[in-house]
C-alpha cells in the first residue's frame, strides 16, 4: 500500500477525520472483457459537499458509483471511503460505513409495501434484524420516522402500496426515501430525477438541498439546471475517464467538457 | 394486516381439525400427513420466503431420522428428547451444507443441495455397521418417560404438541424482523445488501432453521413409524416435498399443509385402487399445477372475496 500523503500525515489525526475526503480512490480501473469502463480515476471527495457526477451516456458514471459502494470490484486501483480501505470490502460493509446510495434502474422490492421498504431501511441500523423469534411487533416503533420519511419524498398516500403497484415516478421517491432512511454520512444517488414530473423534481432537490447538511452527496445527474442548482463541484467523466473537476462555471467553460457533450451530440 | 380474527378463527379451527382428524382418517395416516406438512413448510421457508429451492432437504428429515432413531432405540430416549438429538444433528449438519450452497441461487443451489444429499445417501448406506445399510434402522420403541404411546392413536397425540410447536415457529419466523430482511432478499438481494444486511449470513441462518424444522419432522416420523431407511434419503423424498409445497402454493405455509394432504391422501386412496397409483397421482398433480398456477391455498382463499364479488355484482 503507497504511504499517506503529506497533506494527512502534517494534520492531527482528528483533524484529518473531520475535514478529510469522503471518498478517495486512486488509480481506480474496472474491465470487462479487456474494455476499460472505468480507467485510472482519482476521485476526490470533500467531506460535506454536493458533488455532481456528469458525462455522456457510456462515460462510467454508473460503474463508478458501483465500484464504491462494493457492487463491483476494481480491476487495480484502490478505494479509500472515510479514509478506510474499503477497496475489498463487501456492498453491505461498505453501507455500514455510513454510505447509502440510489440505483440508476429503480431497485426496490416488488412485494413488500412502500412504509416496508423504510421500515426495512431504518430497522438495518440496528440488530433487530437477525431476531428470529421476535415478534414483528418490534419494527412498530420505526413507523412514525417511516411515515414522517414517506412524507418528505411526498408518498404519504402511498405507504400501504406494494412497490410494484407505484408509478415510476413515486418508485424514484421510494429510492430516496431509503437511502435517507440511513441517515448516511456519504449519499450517492444515481440519477435521482430522471423520468420523474417538473414538480416532482423541484421537490427532490429541494430535498437534497435539505439533507446536505453536514453530508457528503454525490449525484449523477443529466439535468444541467440541476447540477447548477445543488452541486458545489462538478466532475465530468468521459470513457472512463476524469476530464474535468472544479465549480460549475468552471467546468462549463472547459474546452474538454464542451467538446465531450458536443461529441456526444455528434454521435 | 387486515384480519386478525379470521386468522385466530383459522388456528383455533385447525387445532380442532388437527385433534379429530385419527378420528376421520387413520391415525398413521393423520401424522404422516402433519409431519409431511411440516417438512413441506421447512422447504417453503426456503422457497417461499428467501428464494431459495432446496432440492436436498431429504438430507436433514432423513438425516435427523437416523439419529432420531438410533438413539431412541439404543439409548432407549424418550422420543421428545430423540427428536431434540434429530433437530440438533440436522442444525449441525446445515451449516457445512449451507455455507457451501447459499452462494448459489436458482438451479445451482439446488443442484448444490442435491449433491450434498446425495453424499449423505450413499454415506449412510456404506456405514453398515451403525446403520443398518439396506435394512435401516429397525424395531425403534416409542417411548415417554414410562407413559404408554406404543399404539399409533396415542402417539399421535403425543407427537401433536411438537408438530404444533414447528408450525409455529417457523410462522414466527417468517413474520418475525428477520422474515422481513428475508422478504427483502427474496425480492432483491443487492438492495438488500446496500442498505447494509450482510446477506449471505440471513440465508445461512434461514437455512439451518429450515434444515431444524425438516429435522424435527423427519425424527417424529422414523420413531412413529418405528424404523427408520434409507428412503428417507433419497433424492425422491426432496423431490415429493418440493411437489406438495408447489402445488399448495409458496410463500403462504398453509399450502404446505394442503398440498402435503393432497399428495398422501391420493397416494394412500390410490394405491388400493389401481396398480399404476403413482402414474395416476402424478397426472392428478399436473392438472392441478397446471389448473392453480398460484397453488391451491392462494387460490382457495381467494375464493370467498370472489364469490362476494360476484354477488355483489348481481
Ligand atoms: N456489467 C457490465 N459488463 C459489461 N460492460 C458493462 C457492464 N457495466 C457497464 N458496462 C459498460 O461500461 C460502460 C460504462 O457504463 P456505465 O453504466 O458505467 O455508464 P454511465 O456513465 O452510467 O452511462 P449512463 O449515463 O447511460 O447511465 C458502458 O459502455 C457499458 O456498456
Ligand atoms: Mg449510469
Amino acid at each position: 500500500m503507497p504511504p499517506f500523503t503529506t497533506r494527512r500525515t502534517i494534520r492531527s489525526p482528528i483533524l484529518a477525520r473531520t475535514d478529510g475526503f469522503a471518498v478517495e480512490t486512486r488509480g481506480v480501473t474496472k474491465e470487462f472483457a479487456g474494455f476499460r469502463a472505468v480507467n485510472g480515476v482519482d476521485l476526490r471527495l470533500e467531506a460535506g459537499r454536493v458533488h455532481a457526477l456528469v458525462g455522456p451516456n457510456g462515460a462510467g458514471k454508473t460503474s463508478l458509483f458501483n465500484l464504491l459502494t462494493g457492487f463491483l470490484k476494481p480491476t487495480s486501483g484502490e478505494v479509500l471511503i472515510f479514509g478506510r480501505d474499503a477497496t475489498h470490502l463487501r456492498a453491505d460493509e461498505i453501507a455500514n460505513l455510513g454510505v447509502a446510495r440510489s440505483f440508476q434502474i429503480t431497485s426496490l422490492f416488488e412485494q413488500l409495501s412502500a412504509l416496508e421498504h423504510v421500515l426495512l431501511a431504518l430497522q438495518s441500523a440496528t440488530d433487530l434484524g437477525l431476531r428470529f423469534w421476535s415478534s414483528e411487533g418490534a419494527l412498530r416503533r420505526f413507523v412514525p420516522r417511516g411515515r414522517e420519511l414517506l412524507g418528505e419524498v411526498g408518498l404519504e398516500g402511498a405507504a400501504d402500496r406494494l412497490a410494484s403497484d407505484l408509478p415510476y415516478g413515486q418508485k424514484r421517491a421510494l429510492e430516496l426515501a431509503i437511502a435517507l432512511a440511513r441517515e448516511p454520512r456519504l449519499l450517492l444517488l444515481d440519477e435521482p430525477t430522471s423520468g420523474m414530473g417538473l414538480e416532482d423534481v423541484g421537490r427532490t432537490i429541494a430535498l437534497i438541498r435539505q439533507v446536505a447538511g453536514g453530508r457528503t452527496v454525490l449525484l449523477v445527474e443529466h439535468n444541467m439546471g440541476v447540477v447548477a442548482e445543488v452541486a458545489q463541484r462538478v466532475v465530468v467523466m468521459q470513457q472512463g475517464r476524469v476530464i474535468a473537476d472544479g465549480p460549475y462555471e468552471a467546468v462549463r467553460h472547459d474546452p474538454a467538457v464542451i467538446a465531450a457533450y458536443l461529441g456526444q451530440v455528434d454521435a | 394486516m387486515s384480519g386478525r380474527y379470521p386468522r385466530i378463527a383459522m388456528v383455533v379451527g385447525s387445532a380442532v381439525v388437527a385433534l379429530v382428524l385419527p378420528r376421520v382418517i387413520y391415525s398413521v395416516l393423520a401424522l404422516d400427513i402433519l409431519l409431511w406438512a411440516l417438512f413441506a413448510m421447512s422447504v417453503d421457508l426456503l422457497v417461499g420466503y428467501v428464494g431459495l429451492l432446496s432440492f436436498g432437504h431429504a438430507a436433514f428429515w432423513g438425516g435427523a431420522a437416523y439419529v432420531a432413531a438410533l438413539l431412541a432405540r439404543d439409548l432407549r430416549l424418550a422420543f421428545p428428547l430423540a427428536a431434540l438429538a434429530g433437530v440438533l444433528a440436522a442444525m449441525a449438519l446445515a451449516v457445512p451444507v449451507g455455507y457451501l450452497s447459499i452462494r448459489r441461487r436458482g438451479i445451482y443451489f439446488a443442484m448444490v443441495t442435491l449433491a450434498f444429499a446425495q453424499m449423505l445417501f450413499y454415506l449412510v448406506n456404506e456405514l453398515r455397521g451403525v446403520t443398518g445399510g439396506e435394512n435401516g434402522v429397525q424395531g425403534v420403541p416409542r417411548l415417554l418417560w414410562g407413559v404408554s404411546v406404543t399404539r399409533p392413536g396415542d402417539f399421535y397425540y403425543a407427537a401433536l404438541p411438537l408438530v404444533l410447536l414447528g408450525y409455529l415457529a417457523v410462522y414466527r419466523v417468517t413474520r418475525s424482523p428477520f422474515g422481513h430482511v428475508l422478504a427483502a432478499i427474496r425480492d432483491n438481494e443487492a438492495r438488500a445488501q446496500a442498505l447494509g444486511y450482510p446477506t449471505p449470513r440471513y440465508k445461512l441462518v434461514a437455512f439451518v432453521l429450515s434444515a431444524g424444522i425438516a429435522g424435527l419432522a423427519g425424527s417424529l416420523y422414523a420413531i412413529g413409524h418405528g424404523f427408520a431407511s434409507l428412503d428417507l434419503l433419497h433424492w425422491t423424498t426432496s423431490g415429493t416435498v418440493v411437489l406438495m409445497v408447489v402445488l399448495g402454493g409458496t410463500g403462504t405455509l398453509w399450502g404446505s399443509l394442503v398440498g402435503a394432504a393432497i399428495v398422501l391422501f391420493l397416494r394412500d386412496q390410490l394405491s388400493s385402487v389401481t396398480e399404476a397409483s403413482d402414474a395416476v397421482t402424478g397426472a392428478i398433480l399436473i392438472a392441478i399445477v397446471l389448473g392453480f398456477r398460484r397453488g391451491l391455498w392462494r387460490s382457495l382463499a381467494a375464493l370467498p372475496a370472489r364469490a362476494v364479488r360476484r354477488l355483489a355484482r348481481t
